[in-house]
């Protein structure tokens, strides 16, 4: 959490392979050789110990990660300049929503060559002190995220400075930091080369730039820029993409986007609220693995069990700690010194069988079903759109909200798989969508049973797209660069769950429109005969047809005044919302709604003023009324 | 719709229609008839209108044409329709498209009868078939949807078809010992080759009347074929007598002039059908009267018509070989059983005649008496059958 905890760095223990196991292959025995050649050849081909241990020495975590760079997500040009624009763009929400600013972000994609861009993003966020500007920006695994546990989008101290060794990789550029931390303080501008092999920033220069004070009007904000070899290219995975998607699951925040060929792409706020503050949680018993411990044991300041317990640990109070340590064979007064592995072990066995209360949950926030609507309704052009958060609940000790939102019909194609967009921590997921649990939820769900199509082992094929999220302390990632949700069973239960709640909801609307379309079916039949009738009428008796035209159109509107209602679940007319209408997780958006009727012939009962009805249900008797007086005037 | 009126309307014109009359009446009549149809139409809108104006959901009541609304007369020994309607509304989903198709179709026939003009069933579809201003639909999809709307309007207004100027294809020949007068044309039915005179649809007294006649009896065979044979024979020449056949089950055209023979010259109606279900049927129907036109019974049926055969004892009796059997279907033997429940098949003779069917397992055609001879059906078959008064009623 705080910057001074700087971990000491480990390095990773699998080492890149190919420098030791070089040696090892060359091992000192030639077919048929005796033994005098192999130990001369030796000289020649292997090494002693003594010589291979002058080339052994510790890797640095940045040289690790700068050679599989694509565990980071920088495996290709393309993917590369959207992990950079998404590293960037996290850590600025993260720095706004922490310091309490709505976030403002602007984010430039500049092409300076075919495969060359300058990525450039900028918040409004408390901006960075001058001395830790070369920590935050130059060295990996260096950050304020890793060593708690709270909901924010990072979680490794990985990200940017990943895209900043990227970045001097393929361009030989380095890094320029733009920061203010309030507006007596001037403009820093700090130049970064990282050096790998040291896991440190190098600062090319470092100046004050009064001049640039007016890139932050509100007087605090970052700038990064990196320069980078990448490929732009729009549609899925884009960057075009993860900004939309982001905007989506972030409606506070108002971002600019200018794209490569220099056009200006806004997304607005749609929420004038921060999400609320989380609490930051100690670890939770349940889902504690034994080697963390032994190491918290290690590592505690308490000095007996039962304070060690209480100290290290939530929900865990005095009776609980007394009764984990008596299954153990201990007392909560026992020495942490005394407990060796063995009790450690114990400890770890009586951990699992004392039942502790559920972690707290106020360390998870969800977006909420409110938020998640406008996001969704700003972004994506449906006609209906029905959202639910589950309550909390906890995997391996960690407390994790699952939401699920939908938007059906409008202008989404009917005729191809359902989009699913996912989300972890506000973050949208790009990449390895069919390795997702979140994925395999929405394959998981029967949603035939809400009315819609859906192929074998397939997403629904329907006017459809189904986004969830989840929010956590810590998101299970499949892979450090974070592209999909590792499979738990309470994860994937949580999912379904929400999924199934879109669904019913979709359902009953699906139903009422049927139910809307089949009225509006019957009217514009007797619609269709009464001239005839009214003709036939006329010739029959002589006498001129209008009265009883007019007389039937009368009674027409009457007996199928129903399509003018708004009916409920479970058919009974109502004025001012039903089930759906009161329901604060489900939106319909009247003027995208498609005709009830399918041939055109009725079609002018049904169509629309052209301006786009709002939201609210209350405007459906405003319009109710309009339809009406548009059919008097044109008779 | 007063339906009281309509059933005193429809005693009147059958009186009208059923006696003899001069020329001179029967033109005063054919108006009488058209003022008095056309009244009913009127009447008909004008229901329609003022229940629309009233604020009700408009409707035309319909008597129902089925067995359930039939009623067998053991007196009269002819079929009745009851009085159960159906009410045919506007503003019920599954009728609207009927009623606005039944309104059609009465102004298109009060039209006819203005312009004093007539139509085939096909042509009146065609006359009130069109698109529904604004929709892509049509008023009928077909001719099949037009004429059970017709017939429905014919119950409803209680007049026949041909009181609204309209006709079926005609279908029915006949031959024999008599003189008609067809709109003036004086045809002589003993000199029409082989053809025949087709029987019209329309064979009111207002268009045919009777001239001539010297036959004794009627003999009416199912259909043309076996006709073909008779005439071909020269039978109503040798036994006196008018050769009728039906095309299978006989038009209107076809029943109404049996009818009218037998009533106004006086002539026993003897049928010559297959031993079949649908033999035994289109003898019930020349009796008395089909349930889908109950209401015309009284017009048509001739509860003293005889059937002469095939009978089904007619195998054993005439020793015919086993090719001739054609063995009854699973539909056969259904029907055969629904008619044996007929009330009006509920006589001694005809239960044992199906009943001998059913045992025989087989139907046979009027032409298996082929096998005995080509002209064995009209030398030695009918005229023994006729002379021995061996027949079933």
């Amino acid at each position: 959490m705080s910057g001074t905890e700087t971990p000491t760095l480990v390095p990773p223990k699998s080492g890149p392979p190919t420098e030791r196991a070089a040696p090892a292959k060359e091992a000192p025995t030639l077919p048929g050789g005796r033994r005098k050649t192999t130990s001369r050849r030796a000289g020649a081909r292997g090494s002693t110990a003594e010589e291979l241990s002058t080339r052994q020495r510790e890797i640095s975590v940045s040289e690790f990660f700068a050679k599989n760079r694509h565990l980071l997500g920088f495996d290709n040009p393309r993917k590369a300049l959207l992990t950079t624009v998404k590293e960037a763009v996290d850590n600025a929400l993260d720095a706004c929503e922490e310091a309490g600013v709505l976030p403002d972000l602007r984010v430039e994609l500049l092409p300076l060559t075919e495969t060359r861009f300058k990525v450039l993003v900028r918040d409004n966020g408390p901006g960075i002190v001058r001395k830790q500007i070369e920590n935050v920006f130059g060295r990996l695994l260096y950050g304020s995220k890793f060593h708690r546990l709270k909901m924010s989008r990072g979680q490794q101290g990985i990200g940017i400075s990943a895209a900043g060794m990227y970045g001097l990789m393929t361009t030989g550029k380095p890094v320029v930091i733009l920061s203010r931390t309030s507006a007596k303080t001037p403009v820093h501008e700090v130049v970064l080369k990282m050096d790998t092999s040291r896991n440190r920033a190098d600062i090319v220069s470092d100046e004050e730039r009064p001049g640039e004070a007016d890139r932050f009007p509100d007087g605090h904000g970052t700038e990064v820029s990196i320069e980078l070899e990448g490929r732009h290219l729009k549609g899925r995975q884009s960057v075009d993409e993860y900004l939309e998607q982001t905007a989506i699951a972030n409606p506070h925040a108002r971002i600019e986007y200018r794209t490569p060929t220099g056009e200006e792409i806004l997304f607005d706020r749609a929420v004038e609220e921060l999400p609320p503050d989380t609490e930051e949680i100690k670890p939770h018993p349940m889902g504690i693995e034994l080697g963390t411990l032994i190491q918290m044991l290690e590592r505690t300041s308490a000095t007996q069990l039962g304070a060690f317990f209480k100290q290290e640990f939530c929900r865990v109070g005095p009776t609980s700690a007394k009764e984990i340590c008596r299954r153990a064979g201990l007392s909560d007064r026992s020495w942490i010194k005394q407990v060796g592995h063995d009790e450690a072990e114990r400890l770890y066995a009586a951990i699992q069988e004392v039942r502790v209360p559920a972690p707290p949950t106020s360390c998870v926030q969800a977006i909420g079903t409110k938020t998640l609507l406008s996001g969704l309704l700003k972004e994506v052009r449906g006609e209906f759109y029905a959202a639910s958060t589950r309550p909390p609940s906890v995997y391996r000790g960690r407390p994790f909200i699952i939401e699920a939102a939908i938007a059906y019909g409008g202008d989404l194609p009917g005729d191809e798989p359902s989009r699913v967009i996912r989300f972890a921590n506000r973050v949208p997921l790009q990449y390895q969508q069919s390795a997702c649990s979140s994925f395999k939820a929405v394959l998981e769900t029967n949603w035939r049973n809400y009315g819609l199509t859906q192929p074998r082992g397939g997403v629904p094929v329907a006017p459809l797209t189904v986004m969830i999220h989840m929010a956590s302390v810590w998101v299970p990632f499949t892979s450090e660069s974070k592209e999909a949700i590792a499979d738990y069973d309470e994860i994937r239960k949580e999912m379904r769950l929400a999924l199934q709640e879109c669904g019913r909801k979709l359902q009953t609307y699906l139903n009422r429109r049927r139910r809307m379309a089949r009225q509006g079916e019957r009217r514009s039949a007797f619609l269709r005969y009464i001239g005839e009738i009214a003709k036939s009428c006329g010739e029959l008796t002589g006498r001129d047809p209008t009265a009883v035209h007019e007389a039937l159109l009368k009674q027409a509107e009457v007996k199928t005044a129903e399509v003018d209602q708004i009916l409920d679940d479970e058919g009974r007319i109502i004025d001012d919302g039903g089930s759906l209408a009161r329901d604060e997780g489900v939106v319909i958006v009247e003027s995208r709604q498609g005709r009830p009727v399918e041939d055109d012939e009725g079609g002018d009962l049904f169509g629309e003023g052209g301006a786009e009805r709002s939201t609210s249900r209350r405007s459906a008797s405003k319009s109710k009324t309009r339809r009406k007086a548009k059919r008097g005037g044109s008779r | 719709m007063a339906t009281k009126k309509k059933t005193v309307h429809r005693k009147t014109t059958r009186k009208a229609a059923g006696g003899k009359t001069s020329a001179s009446t029967s033109t005063a009549g054919r108006r009488s008839t058209d003022e008095r149809t056309i009244k009913r139409l009127v009447e008909l809108g004008g229901d329609v209108s003022a229940t629309a104006i009233g604020g009700e959901d408009p409707f035309v009541d319909i008597p129902t044409r089925a067995l359930s609304n039939t009623r067998w007369n053991t007196r009269r020994r002819i079929l009745e329709m009851g009085d159960a309607r159906q009410r045919r509304n506007l503003f019920n989903l599954g009728q609207a498209r009927k009623f606005m198709q039944t309104m059609l179709l009465a102004s298109g026939c009060k039209e006819l009868i203005e312009q004093g003009k007539t139509l085939s069933l096909r042509s009146m579809y065609y006359k009130s078939l069109h698109t529904i201003a604004g929709t892509k639909e049509k008023t009928f999809t077909g001719q099949e949807e037009s004429d059970p709307i017709l017939e429905d309007l014919e119950v409803a207004l209680g007049s026949l078809r041909e009181e609204l100027h309209v006709f079926a294809s005609e279908r029915g020949k006949v031959v024999g010992n008599l003189t008609i007068i067809d709109n003036g044309d004086e045809i002589d039915l003993r000199r029409m080759g082989t053809g025949g005179y087709a029987i019209p649809s329309i064979v009111e007294p207002s268009v045919i009347k009777f001239g001539k006649c010297e036959a004794k009896f009627i003999l009416h065979v199912e259909k043309g074929t076996v006709w073909a044979r008779f005439n071909e024979d020269r039978f109503w020449k040798k036994h006196n007598c008018i050769l009728t056949e039906g095309g299978g089950q006989p038009p209107r055209g076809v029943r109404r002039l049996l009818r009218r023979m037998h009533e106004e010259l006086g002539l026993p109606v003897y049928c010559l059908l297959d031993c079949d279900p649908w033999g035994h049927y289109i003898y019930s129907v020349i009796k008395q009267g089909s349930m889908n036109l109950a209401f015309e019974s009284e017009r048509m049926a001739i509860p003293q018509a005889k059937f002469v055969g095939i009978r089904a004892g007619d195998y054993q009796t005439y020793g015919l070989t086993d090719d001739v059997q054609i063995a009854l279907s699973d539909r056969d033997v259904t029907r055969a059983k629904q008619i044996a429940a007929y009330p009006w098949f509920d006589n001694k003779a005809w239960q044992k005649e199906i009943k001998t069917m059913m045992r025989n397992g087989f139907k046979m055609e009027v032409e298996s008496l082929i096998t005995k001879g080509i002209s064995f059906v009209t030398e030695e078959y009918v005229p023994a059958k006729l002379a021995a008064k061996d027949w079933i009623e």
